[in-house]
């Protein structure tokens, strides 16, 4: 469903990918770690077009999304959903309008459905009735919700989970693991999440790919990654800072 | 020449590359019908209703001004009731169209602006694309179009306060003539005024709405890129309003002459 070869990407000098290349089967879930500021989320804006590499090729279903234009990617990008780390609400819009921003283009769902969608999509992500409240009006875990709901509401094949569980409470967290394994289970959704959080991580992952020294450093299933004796994963996994990174 | 210039020239280049390309973007989704006609109706409403005030105040006060000096001027040489008739002509052809063009550049460039900027920086624009929607769509082409059909309805509301303001102050403020002034401005306001007057306030409403929707678009990171596409955003306006009406004054005087 999903394959990448050889992906670079610079930000004027400074290199962020220097040739990552994975595979992602249709239906699969798999999880991408690594340390902060490596390019997990950039990565993941490869994925859907937002942002073009330097070289290398993002192929969805087949075809080359890199060298195509806007309005060609609309077309690629009806099948994807998108969660982004800091939830990208549009915040002249209320919720509802939020949630059911997708259907806009959609002429041929009538409104009450719409509606019901929403208030559906709202009730799995645990926040019902806040259709009319602003994002500006929300907390912080909330808005995560709601960016999710937003994401998921018209039922992609694709959806890419920027830091889904980061910032919620443990509970909630462990609910939005819930949700997204339901979300996969039921539609067969292809998931794409990127985590620092080793639960969500252990528990989404059928697949686990670590992305280290700009590019995929180690990949495996969930069990591989975590009995690994690599010492660079393991330091990860175990949230180890190295001596030698402590200053003070 | 130094490296510096250099690079300057090229990114200054660049710069014009993308607002081309914005521009055939954008008019590409005007006449292909792509773009998201609600937002277009309120985008109307916003910068035409809510500019309503300031327009008119700023067409009542030019034309008082013109009235009063005009006649200051002409009540030397007797020719007091051709006062209304410059008041018109400069109204309509001048003054109503680049005014009510800079005012929309402060007002409505800005919001436009600032606005599209904080969405670009928090990635709403990025998140507004992976919903399978195109920015221009749905962010610039109702701004453009609707600065293309309220702009000229301003205009022509601040030329028609402008002169009736003007017609104030100079029949009951400095006592000229009241029936004179209304025949000799109509003898010599022309239909060509008007048109050239609306034909401006068309592309002005144009250039408004879409150089506040580039700076917005390629706005730098955080507050501080905010604030300088704001600013950016008015000052290019108003200047292009400015240079953009030398060379249409002259070009549409030629052609309405020709017609
Ligand atoms: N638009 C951009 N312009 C310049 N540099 C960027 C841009 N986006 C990302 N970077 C750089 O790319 C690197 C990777 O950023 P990215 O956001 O992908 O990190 P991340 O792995 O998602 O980190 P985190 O886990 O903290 O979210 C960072 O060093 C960042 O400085
Ligand atoms: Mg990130």
């Amino acid at each position: 469903m999903i394959e990448v070869r050889e992906l670079r990407k610079s930000f004027g000098a400074h290199r962020v990918l220097d040739g990552v290349s994975f595979q992602i089967e249709k239906g699969e879930s798999v999880v991408i770690i690594g340390r902060s500021g490596c390019g997990k989320s950039v990565l993941l804006k490869h994925l859907i077009g937002l942002l073009q590499p330097d070289s290398g090729v993002v192929r969805i279903a087949g075809e080359d999304i890199t060298r195509m234009d806007e309005r060609e990617l609309i077309r690629v990008r009806q099948r994807f959903g998108m969660v982004f780390q800091g939830a990208a609400l549009f915040d002249s819009l209320t919720v509802a309008e939020n949630v059911g921003f997708a259907f806009r283009r959609k002429k041929d769902v009538p409104p009450e459905v719409v509606r019901r969608k929403v208030a559906e999509a709202l009730e799995m992500v645990d926040l019902p009735g806040i259709e009319n409240k602003k994002p500006g009006e929300l907390s912080g875990g909330m808005r995560k919700r709601v960016g999710l709901a937003r994401a998921i509401v018209y039922q992609p094949e694709i959806v890419l989970y920027d830091e889904p569980t980061t910032g919620l409470d443990p509970i909630v967290a462990d609910s939005i693991d819930q949700l997204i394994l339901r979300v996969r289970d039921r539609l067969h959704v292809t998931t794409v999440v990127v985590t620092h959080d080793m639960r969500t991580a252990r528990r989404v992952g059928q697949r686990i790919l670590m992305l280290h020294d700009k590019r995929i450093y180690a990949a495996g299933t969930a069990e591989d990654i975590f009995n690994s004796t690599d010492p660079v994963v393991r330091q990860f996994i175990n949230g180890e800072s190295d001596p030698k990174d402590v200053y003070f | 020449m130094t490296a510096i210039t250099q690079e300057r020239i090229q990114a200054a280049l660049r710069g014009l590359g993308r607002f081309a390309l914005l521009g055939r973007e954008a008019f590409a989704s005007l006449i292909t019908f792509k773009l998201a006609w609600r937002d277009c109706l309120y985008q109307m409403y916003f910068i035409g209703v809510k500019s309503q005030s300031v327009i008119s105040i700023t067409g009542a006060f030019t034309g008082m001004v013109m009235a009063a000096q005009t006649y200051f001027q002409f009540h030397q040489v007797k020719m007091d009731t051709a006062t209304l008739a410059v008041v018109g002509v400069s109204m309509c052809s001048e003054l109503g169209p680049v005014l009510t063009g800079l005012m929309i550049a402060g007002r409505v460039g800005a919001a436009i602006a600032a606005e599209i900027g904080t969405m670009r920086v928090t990635e709403q624009i990025d998140a507004l694309r992976t919903l399978a929607t195109h920015p221009v769509d749905y962010l610039v082409a109702p701004r453009l179009l609707a600065a293309h059909v309220v702009v000229p309805l301003l205009t022509v509301e601040s030329i028609a306060v402008g002169i009736a303001a003007g017609y104030v102050v100079g029949v009951y403020l400095l006592g000229i003539d009241p029936a004179y002034s209304w025949y000799n401005m109509l003898k010599y306001t022309d239909t060509d005024d008007l048109i050239m007057g609306l034909v401006k306030s068309f592309i002005y409403g144009g250039i408004v709405a879409i150089i506040g929707c580039y700076k917005g678009m390629n706005c730098r990171e955080g507050a501080e890129g905010v604030g300088q596409a704001t600013t950016e955003a008015v000052v290019y306006s108003s200047i292009t309003i400015l240079i953009a009406n030398f060379f249409l004054t002259l070009t549409l005087g030629r052609l309405l002459e020709l017609i």
